[in-house]
């Protein structure tokens, strides 16, 4: 019974068997996630908006016509009037310059991921590290990072991205990188360094490093995984911050993109349409209503896991 | 007897520790921008030695430095002074107050320490394999299989059995006991000269709390381990360990014998904290050592002895001399105080 292991199966066996623990602990998570209704909500519009931004390359490339359908130049010939009302060709219309509003909607839901996961990851991958190094260095190191971390949340993060929009032209890859970073050492890094100081003064902390254990082992194999529920969390926020904040800088045109929601409404303002929602709906709702829903979204995920990390606001 | 146990090489006649003037002093209320003057004199002038395979008891009331003591021996703090000489035998003795970098990772082979939380001296996040394992795997011996391999082993060593059944699972899923079974495991993989016990059992039902002292005392003549055993508990001290040191505001103030200090206390802290013990018998009557006030601070004490303000025999001398020190009083027993 002892060892029943054979030593040249055992590495692989370790393996596997760390595979089903995380298994069984995902399954878990998977089921609290599920008896939380507002992170079911949440997931449902996150899967809809996913179908919409992998279904335009479908259909772009089967029943669209590019010439018509292209969500930057494309240009509704079948209708005499631009911006024309929803028919049966253009389900929800097209804009002041004849481009099918759905197409573009859908166009813009994948840049609006990408731009939302990248800025996310980003964050959370700084801000958990330099709140694990913070924690465990403490004295001068934490002291740096943190009045860096202050001086990075007094930034006025609209207005540089306006400035350096205007100075470099700013894309969605280099919004997320800037978002990620302004965000990553500022707020995430107070944040993830508050929950790491908890965990530093943990007897295994002490425990790892009578073992002999340096800095890296430390800070990598200890510090950080006790981060990562807190680390999601923020990551889910993140994804609504980058969008709106995206959302705000296209509407008001500094943004150097070809095409996303803030943009939709930027066009419509720009060709005056903006104060005749009543008229001209299809201009503006599916939009805004598009930006708040994701926004809304990632944010009920992330109250739906916060309740599982956390296990005090639990229902029991 | 004498001569022919007497080993050849002097060399082996050191014992394992010889601690020296050791000394812990935290600064209070410091400010990056003002010197600091005062500071919590935690640990002050401690000497003391431990025997190879021997078990030292540390006894005191709570905040007298015993932790502290113990931590600076596996090098978790570092002292502001003083010297711990380490002699297992087999290499040069060396000083470890001052190890650093390489040769300090390699100590820590020979140093482990047992905490008196099992609840929160495990990662929840790693498993029992992982937790037992880490000690091999951050200094590098063996490969997978061999940990896997020793962990097993270890695990069947300290009762857990069929050793197969805790490795992947995970500290929330064991009581108290095996957790502190499990740290025991972990403290003794890397087969270590000797171990801080920082009150294992304090936290531990009564019931299962024998079974993980006598686990100890077995690892440790199986093993030939010393340790160093911290508790506030003078029953366990007695049960455990071959000789007591009694601790009072960062000195020691008594060490010897255990059954030596424990028959006949000769320092009045000492007298004091055995008359505290209840006695299982409600027919016997004690006299009770009386102690005025309470624990006076740490910060920047005054000359004089550390218990002068509550002890019950001092006079004048022991107001304006300085803390006294250990003189020997019994046949193994080493008291600090004027009037004893």
């Amino acid at each position: 019974m002892a060892v029943d292991v054979a030593p040249q199966s055992a590495a692989p066996s370790i393996r596997k068997v760390r595979l089903t623990l995380f298994m069984r602990s995902l399954r878990e998570n998977w089921s609290l996630f599920l008896g939380t209704r507002i992170g079911v909500i949440g997931l449902v519009i996150i899967i809809f908006y996913l179908v919409l931004a992998l279904a335009h390359p479908i259909l772009m490339n089967t029943v669209w016509e590019e010439r018509v359908y292209d969500p930057v130049v494309g240009y509704a010939f079948d209708e005499t009037r631009q911006p024309a009302p929803p028919s049966r060709n253009h389900l929800l219309g097209t804009d002041p310059l004849g481009r099918d509003v759905l197409s573009q909607l859908m166009h813009s839901a994948r840049t609006e991921f990408l731009l939302g996961l990248l800025a996310a990851v980003v964050t959370v991958t700084i801000g958990t590290t330099v709140g694990a190094v913070a924690a465990y260095y403490g004295g001068i190191i934490d002291t740096i990072l943190m009045r860096f971390a202050d001086l990075m949340v007094m930034m006025p993060g609209i207005s540089i991205l306006i400035v350096l929009s205007a100075l470099i032209g700013v894309e969605h890859f280099e919004l997320a990188l800037i978002i990620g970073i302004l965000s990553g050492f500022g707020g995430a890094s107070i944040l993830l360094k508050s929950q790491a100081l908890s965990v530093v003064v943990k007897p295994y902390i002490d425990a790892a490093r009578a073992a002999g254990g340096g800095p890296l082992h430390i800070i990598f194999i200890h510090i950080v995984p006790n981060l990562l529920p807190l680390s999601f969390l923020y990551m889910m926020f993140t994804v609504t911050g980058a969008i709106f904040s995206e959302a705000i800088l296209s509407f008001l045109g500094l943004l150097d993109v070809r095409m996303s929601w803030g943009l939709m409404i930027h066009t419509t303002e720009a060709a005056g349409y903006l104060l005749q929602v009543g008229a001209y709906w299809w201009l503006i709702f599916p939009a805004s209503l598009s930006i708040t829903l994701l926004c809304t979204s990632f944010y009920l995920v992330g109250r739906a896991m916060d309740e599982i990390v956390n296990p005090r606001l639990r229902r029991l | 007897m004498a001569a022919a146990a007497q080993p050849t090489s002097s060399n082996e006649d050191r014992p394992l520790l010889q601690v020296e003037g050791l000394r812990k002093h935290f600064p209070a209320g410091a400010s990056r921008f003002r010197r600091n003057e005062r500071f919590i004199h935690a640990v002050d002038d401690v000497n003391f030695t431990l025997g190879r395979g021997e078990s030292l008891g540390l006894v005191g009331e709570s905040g007298c430095g015993k932790t502290t003591t113990g931590k600076m021996l596996v090098r978790l703090i570092d002292p502001t002074d003083g010297h711990v000489i380490f002699d297992d035998g087999t290499g040069e003795p060396t000083d470890i107050a001052t190890l650093r970098g390489k040769p300090l990772k390699e100590f820590r082979k020979h140093a482990q320490m047992i905490f008196q939380d099992p609840y929160e001296s495990m990662n929840p996040r790693r498993t029992i394999f992982d937790t037992i394992a880490e000690p091999l795997q951050v200094q590098d011996i063996g490969t997978l299989v061999d940990r896997l391999d020793r962990v097993m082993e270890m695990l069947a060593l300290v009762g857990l059995t069929p050793p197969r059944t805790f490795l992947f699972r995970y500290p929330h899923e064991l009581s108290g006991g095996q957790r502190q079974r499990v740290a025991i495991a972990r403290a003794l993989i890397v087969e270590p000269s000797f171990v801080v016990a920082d009150e294992p059992t304090s936290m531990l039902d009564v019931s299962v709390r024998t079974g993980v002292m006598q686990l100890m005392a077995d690892l440790a003549s199986g093993l030939g381990i010393g340790y160093l055993y911290i508790t506030h508990d003078l029953a366990v001290a007695r049960y455990m360990c071959s000789r007591i040191a009694v601790m009072y505001l960062g000195k020691i103030v008594e060490i010897g014998d255990t059954e030596e200090i424990l028959r006949s206390p000769q320092h009045p802290y000492t007298q004091a904290l055995l008359s505290a013990v209840p006695v299982p018998d409600p027919t016997v009557s004690r006299e009770a050592v009386k102690i005025k006030g309470g624990v006076t601070t740490l910060i920047n004490p005054p000359a004089q002895c550390r218990f002068y303000p509550r002890c019950p025999i001092a006079d004048d001398y022991c107001e304006t001399n300085d803390h006294p020190p250990l003189e020997r009083k019994g046949q193994e027993q080493e008291v600090s105080c004027y009037k004893a």
